[in-house]
């Protein structure tokens, strides 16, 4: 279980994050939602560590991770993946390489090993015919799940996404998403992932927390979200016509 | 790492190969021109040509001039390659699989660098070699008096001078663009603006470096 505790983040004198307590489960796809700008890509690099910030814990399994030594963070971020808004795959190296860099980092394993491992990782992903190909040869869609790959890879027990399906069509989308939840489930792991996206948040919605001007404003789940009452959680989600009507047929449907 | 080095030293060094021997022979030539011209005093030897070619492209032309012109190639392709992997998140990345990523980015282009004196030294000897074709060509002086000048009061310690020169620039030209890069925010946009930055901020050093490792080297 991750714990986040009162988590306050400035950039300069304007506050970010303005104390978010919330608990992410092993096994779940949990998904943090909230405007563009209202600070997910932030709350999600301060629990990578990327960002320091002011105020407030985070316990991996109950370590803290800003008491940690060096050694320990680094043992720590062994079992983290992360998959980036962008993809963020080295430009200058290929698929298969991308996949293998986390290996050649954090393990001493043997060449063949680590191959075998990536040629495992790249099928998972439904891209078994891809190493070769230099990342800016590969689809949006595709470049995706060699992120997830590269992410993956390591057997990671922490798994963070940003934004995993922005700049895709609705089908490569739910690909994507259903793929991050297969594997959440499969190997159990503790996954966090940024959306904006109201497909990902009926779809794998399993644990919902909605940011907002700095609060966490509302927090559930895809199944609670449809009865929320708070204006704030509605004029979000159902921002949509479509979603409108879907929730009036929900809610019908459930009396 | 060594790839990363090798790599570097193919992007760095070896890209910069055409574009200095290109700039050196010609601005040599053009240097030899202009000194033969404005010399018509004939109790001036031929010869002074030949050295006049000789003090400018080792003293100022090869060191100096040639690391401006690299502190555009090179030192944008630093900024905006190392601006493209911020901004994309690939050096996020990098830190989420513990790497030290200054380190992991400025290391291979600080050694890769390190061979940039070898690209000087070809620069001067094709500046010299240029003002010796066009001082030939043009009929301004014989070769003979023109080796004669390169020859005549040969101060090793000018060729140690450059050489100094060339290694601070070299430091100058991997370091400054790294960190315009490393530390930029932002988009695409932004990633150009940095560039134009990280070039005008490795001019204006590499000017006054020279400037004080002169005063301090050969005053
Ligand atoms: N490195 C940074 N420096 C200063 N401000 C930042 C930085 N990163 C993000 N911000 C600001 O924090 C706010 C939240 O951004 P972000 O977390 O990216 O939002 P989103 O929810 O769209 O992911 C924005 O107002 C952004 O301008
Ligand atoms: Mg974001």
């Amino acid at each position: 279980m991750i714990e986040v505790t009162d988590l306050h983040k400035s950039f300069g004198d304007t506050e970010i994050l303005k104390g978010i307590t919330t608990t992410f489960d092993k096994g779940k796809t949990n998904l943090i939602i909230g405007q563009s700008g209202s600070g997910k890509t932030v709350f999600l690099k301060c629990l990578l560590g990327l960002f320091e910030y002011e105020q407030g814990s985070i316990a991996y399994d109950g370590k803290i991770f800003s008491k940690l030594s060096d050694a320990q963070k680094r043992d720590l971020r062994a079992e983290i993946g992360m998959v980036f808004q962008g993809s963020a795959l080295f430009d200058s190296m290929t698929i298969a390489q991308n996949v293998m860099f986390p290996l050649k980092m954090f393990t001493k394993q043997s060449k063949s090993e680590m191959e075998d491992r990536v040629d495992f990782v790249l099928k998972r992903v439904n891209l078994a015919d891809a190493h070769n190909k230099m990342p800016s040869e590969a689809s949006g869609g595709m470049q995706k799940r060699v992120a997830i790959a590269r992410a993956i890879v390591n057997n990671p027990k922490y798994l963070f996404c940003d934004e995993p399906n922005s700049g895709l069509d609705p089908k490569t989308s739910m690909v994507i998403d259903n793929l991050i939840q297969e594997i959440t489930d499969e190997y159990q792991i503790i996954t966090v992932i940024n959306s904006h996206d109201m497909n990902s948040v009926m779809e794998i919605g399993e644990k919902i927390v909605f940011l907002k001007n700095g609060y966490k404003e509302w927090e559930g789940s895809k199944d609670t979200i449809f009865k929320t009452d708070n204006k704030s959680v509605t004029d979000f989600v159902y921002s949509s016509n479509l979603f409108k009507k879907v929730r009036r047929m929900y809610i019908e449907e459930h009396q | 790492m060594k790839t990363l080095i090798l790599k570097d030293i193919d992007d760095l060094i070896i890209g910069s190969l055409g574009i200095v021997a290109f700039i050196s022979f010609f601005v040599g030539g053009v240097i030899t021109i202009q000194t033969a011209l404005n010399i018509d005093n004939p109790l001036i030897p031929p010869s002074l040509v030949g050295f006049a070619t000789r003090q400018s492209v080792i003293l100022e032309f090869a060191p100096t001039f040639t690391s401006i012109i690299i502190a555009g190639k090179v030192g944008s392709f630093i900024t905006s390659s190392i601006g493209t992997m911020r901004v994309t998140e690939q050096i996020d990345a990098l830190e989420v699989m513990g790497i030290n990523s200054l380190n992991y980015l400025i290391f291979p282009k600080t050694v890769a660098l390190l061979l940039y004196p070898f690209v000087i030294a070809i620069g001067m000897f094709l500046g010299i070699l240029g003002g010796m074709a066009a001082c030939v060509f043009g009929g301004f002086s014989s070769l003979e008096d023109f080796i004669i000048g390169i020859q005549t009061d040969f101060t090793p310690f000018h060729v140690t001078y450059a050489f100094i020169k060339t290694f601070v620039f070299a430091f100058v030209l991997a370091t400054i663009p790294s960190f315009y890069g490393y530390y930029m925010k932002g988009g695409a946009l932004e990633v150009g603006k940095a560039s134009t930055t990280s070039f005008v901020w490795t001019s204006v050093v590499i000017i006054l470096l020279n400037y004080l490792l002169t005063q301090m080297l050969l005053s």
